[in-house]
C-alpha cells in the first residue's frame, strides 16, 4: 500500500502552517492511491498539537521527548531514521522550510533512499514525479526518481494551499483517527548540536508591514546611490521602501526592510516591485498585496506572473515619468 | 583552523531569457556567462575571515571542467591557500554531488567545511547537509553568524519571518552559508595575478560509480498563475495608464 507520511512542523508551541498544507497534499493523494495518511509528530507536550490534526490523518505517531522540544537535526534525524525504517512509507512529505532543509537531505541519504527538494507538484504513479522550479523560477523541470520502494520530498511553502474545503471536511477514514505513542529512542549526549535559544531580529524606525504603500526595489537597482530616487518616489506616493534578499546582503537598506520567507510578510493596499526579478522567497512574502505592480527591464522575470500589471522598462525611466504623473494629479 | 569550501560555477541568468536546448532537459548555455554561485562566494569569505583570526588554511574543492578554474582562481586570488578540481564532466544531482565531494574530502584534514546554502541554478539546498551525512560530521545549514572558539561554534540559522535559531556544534562540522552573513572582499589586481600562477590539483572522477537518485526529465516554462497585464505605449504613456489604475483603486 502507497503509505504517505508527513513530518509536523512547530515552533515554539505551534504548529507551522507548512504542517496543514502537507496534509492537504497527503490526503489528496492518498485519495488516488488507496494509502493512509500518517503525521509524525516528535515533540514535547503535544497534546494541544494532536488536537489540532486530528481530523486530517488516518494514523499519528507521537514520539515525545524533552529533546525534541525544540529543534536539533541530530535528535530530529536520529528519531525519524528510526521510525522510517520500520514503517518503511513509500513517501514521506517533510516541508521545504529552514527545518525541512536541514533534516531532509542527510536524513535521505542515511536511509538509502531518494530525496528531491522544494518540490511544487508531485503525481504518484507507479513511482513517483515531481516538479520543482530551476533557475530562479525561470523555469520548471520535470523529476523522475530512481527505483526505490521509500522516497522523500520537501514541499515548497504555499505551494499545496490549505482550502477552506479540503481539511475541514472530515474524511470518514480520518474521523478514527488511529493515535500510536511511539517511546522515544534518543539517550543522552549523542549529540555534537545543542540549541540555545530563539533571536528575534531588531526592528528600526520603519515597519513596513504597517504601511499601506510598499516600493520595494531589488538587484535591478543597481547602486547604492540610486536608493535616493527611490525613497523620493516613495515619498511623493506616500510609501516606504522595502527590498528584496540581495539589496539587504548589500546592506544598502536594513534587514528589516526585507520581504521575503526569511523577512517580513506584507500586505499592503499597494505593492510596488522595482528590478526585482520574483524569486520565491521574495514572493511568499508580498503575495497577500491588494495591487501589485511590477517593473522590470526582463519581460521574463517571473516576478510578473505575481502582478496585476507590469511595465517593461528602464527602472530610472519610468520612475522620474511616474512621480511627475502622480504629482500632478495631487 | 583548517576549512574546506566546496564551490560551484553557475550560468548568470537574472535578465535573460532561457532557452531549452534540443534535449529538452538542459537550458542553452553557449551564450551564458558563468560565475561563482552566490552563497559559496560568502563562504569563501567566511572560510577566509577565520583563517585571519585563528590561522590555518583554506582548501577549495570544486567539480567541473577547466572552466571551473577561472572561479577557483578568484577564491586563491581572495585568500584560500590551495584547491583541487575534481574533473568531472555530465549531470549531476545533489547526491551525485556530495558523493562526489564526500570522495575527495574524505582523505583531507579539516576542522570545518564550508558550503553555499544553495545553487542559484538547481535551487536544491541539499548539497552541504547529505556530504555531512555521508562523512559522518555535525552541521548546521543557512547560516547567517558564526564564532568558533576551542573547537567549539555558535551559529546562528535564519528561519523564517525574522526569527533566529541560535546554537552550538562540535567541531568538526560543516556549516552551509547563507548570503548577507559578511561582506565578500574583492581581490586586488596583484592577488589575482598572483594567483593565476598557482597550483589547481585535478582529480580525475570520469570512471567514478555515482548513485543519480534523481533525473530531470524536461524542462518547461512554468504556468503563470496570474500573468500581470503589460501596460503598453512609451515610457510615459506606461506611466499615464499606471497612474490611472492607481487612481482608480483609490491608492493615489
Amino acid at each position: 500500500m502507497k503509505d504517505i507520511f508527513i513530518l509536523i512542523e512547530h515552533r515554539r508551541g505551534e504548529i507551522r502552517n507548512i504542517s496543514f498544507e502537507l496534509l492537504t497534499k497527503a490526503r489528496e493523494l492518498s485519495e488516488k492511491t488507496g494509502g493512509k495518511v500518517t503525521a509524525l509528530l516528535l515533540g514535547h507536550q503535544t497534546e494541544s498539537f494532536i488536537n489540532e490534526i486530528k481530523s486530517s490523518a488516518h494514523r499519528i505517531i507521537v514520539i515525545e521527548d524533552e529533546k525534541l522540544k525544540d529543534f536539533n537535526s541530530e535528535y530530529y534525524t536520529a528519531t525519524l531514521f528510526n521510525v522510517l525504517t520500520t514503517e518503511k512509507p513509500f513517501l514521506t512529505l517533510i516541508g521545504h522550510t529552514a527545518f525541512g532543509i536541514d533534516i531532509a537531505p542527510a536524513l535521505g541519504s542515511k536511509l538509502n533512499i531518494p530525496v528531491a527538494t522544494d518540490c511544487i507538484g508531485i503525481e504518484i504513479d507507479n513511482n513517483i514525479i515531481v516538479t520543482r522550479q530551476m533557475y530562479g523560477g525561470k523555469l520548471n523541470a520535470t523529476i523522475n526518481f530512481k527505483d526505490s520502494s521509500q522516497f522523500l520530498v520537501t514541499v515548497r511553502q504555499g505551494a499545496f494551499p490549505v482550502s477552506e474545503t479540503n481539511l475541514s471536511v472530515e474524511h470518514p477514514a480520518m474521523a478514527a483517527t488511529e493515535i500510536t505513542k511511539t517511546p522515544s529512542t534518543l539517550t543522552e549526549d549523542i549529540a555534537a548540536i545543542k540549541f540555545l535559544e530563539y533571536i528575534e531580529a531588531a526592528t528600526g524606525g520603519v515597519d513596513i508591514t504597517k504601511a499601506n504603500i510598499v516600493i520595494g526595489i531589488g538587484r535591478g537597482v543597481k547602486e547604492q546611490e540610486n536608493l535616493k530616487i527611490i525613497e523620493d518616489f516613495a515619498q511623493a506616493i506616500g510609501g516606504v521602501v522595502g527590498c528584496s534578499r540581495p539589496v539587504a546582503d548589500s546592506g544598502w537598506l536594513p534587514k528589516d526592510r526585507q520581504v521575503g520567507s526569511s523577512g517580513k510578510t506584507i500586505k499592503p493596499k499597494l505593492y510596488i516591485a522595482m528590478g526585482i526579478s520574483g524569486a520565491s522567497q521574495h514572493i511568499s512574502g508580498m503575495k497577500g498585496s491588494e495591487t501589485i505592480i511590477a517593473i522590470n527591464k526582463d519581460p521574463n522575470a517571473p516576478i510578473f506572473n505575481e502582478a496585476n500589471y507590469g511595465i517593461v522598462d528602464d527602472l530610472f525611466k519610468v520612475i522620474p515619468a511616474l512621480k511627475k504623473k502622480i504629482e500632478e494629479l495631487k | 583552523m583548517d576549512s574546506i569550501v566546496c564551490i560551484k560555477r553557475v550560468p548568470q541568468t537574472t535578465d535573460l531569457e532561457l532557452k531549452i536546448d534540443s534535449s529538452g532537459k538542459d537550458i542553452q548555455k553557449d551564450r551564458l556567462t558563468f560565475d561563482i554561485n552566490e552563497s559559496d562566494s560568502y563562504a569563501i569569505e567566511e572560510a577566509i575571515r577565520l583563517k585571519e583570526k585563528l590561522g590555518g588554511t583554506v582548501t577549495l574543492v570544486s567539480i567541473g571542467e577547466i572552466g571551473n578554474d577561472d572561479i577557483i582562481r578568484m577564491g586563491l586570488a581572495k585568500g584560500a591557500d590551495s584547491a583541487i578540481r575534481i574533473e568531472y564532466t555530465g549531470e549531476l544531482d545533489g547526491f551525485a554531488t556530495a558523493q562526489l565531494l564526500k570522495n575527495t574530502i574524505k582523505d583531507l584534514k579539516f576542522d570545518i567545511i564550508f558550503t553555499g546554502c544553495m545553487a542559484q541554478d538547481d535551487g536544491y539546498s541539499m548539497v552541504g547537509q547529505t556530504l555531512a551525512e555521508l562523512l559522518g560530521i555535525p552541521y548546521a545549514s543557512l547560516v547567517v553568524k558564526l564564532d568558533v572558539e576551542n573547537n567549539l561554534a555558535t551559529i546562528n540559522r535564519e528561519l523564517e519571518g525574522s526569527l533566529i535559531e541560535k546554537s552550538e556544534i562540535k567541531l568538526p562540522a560543516l556549516f552551509t552559508i547563507q548570503t548577507g552573513i559578511n561582506e565578500p572582499r574583492y581581490a586586488s589586481l596583484m592577488a589575482i595575478r598572483k594567483a593565476a600562477g598557482k597550483e589547481i590539483k585535478i582529480t580525475d572522477a570520469k570512471s567514478t560509480e555515482l548513485v543519480k537518485n534523481t533525473t530531470i526529465t524536461k524542462l518547461f516554462t512554468p504556468p503563470p498563475s496570474k500573468q500581470a497585464e503589460i501596460l503598453p505605449g512609451t515610457t510615459d504613456e506606461k506611466a499615464v495608464k499606471l497612474t490611472g489604475i492607481l487612481k482608480e483603486k483609490g491608492v493615489i
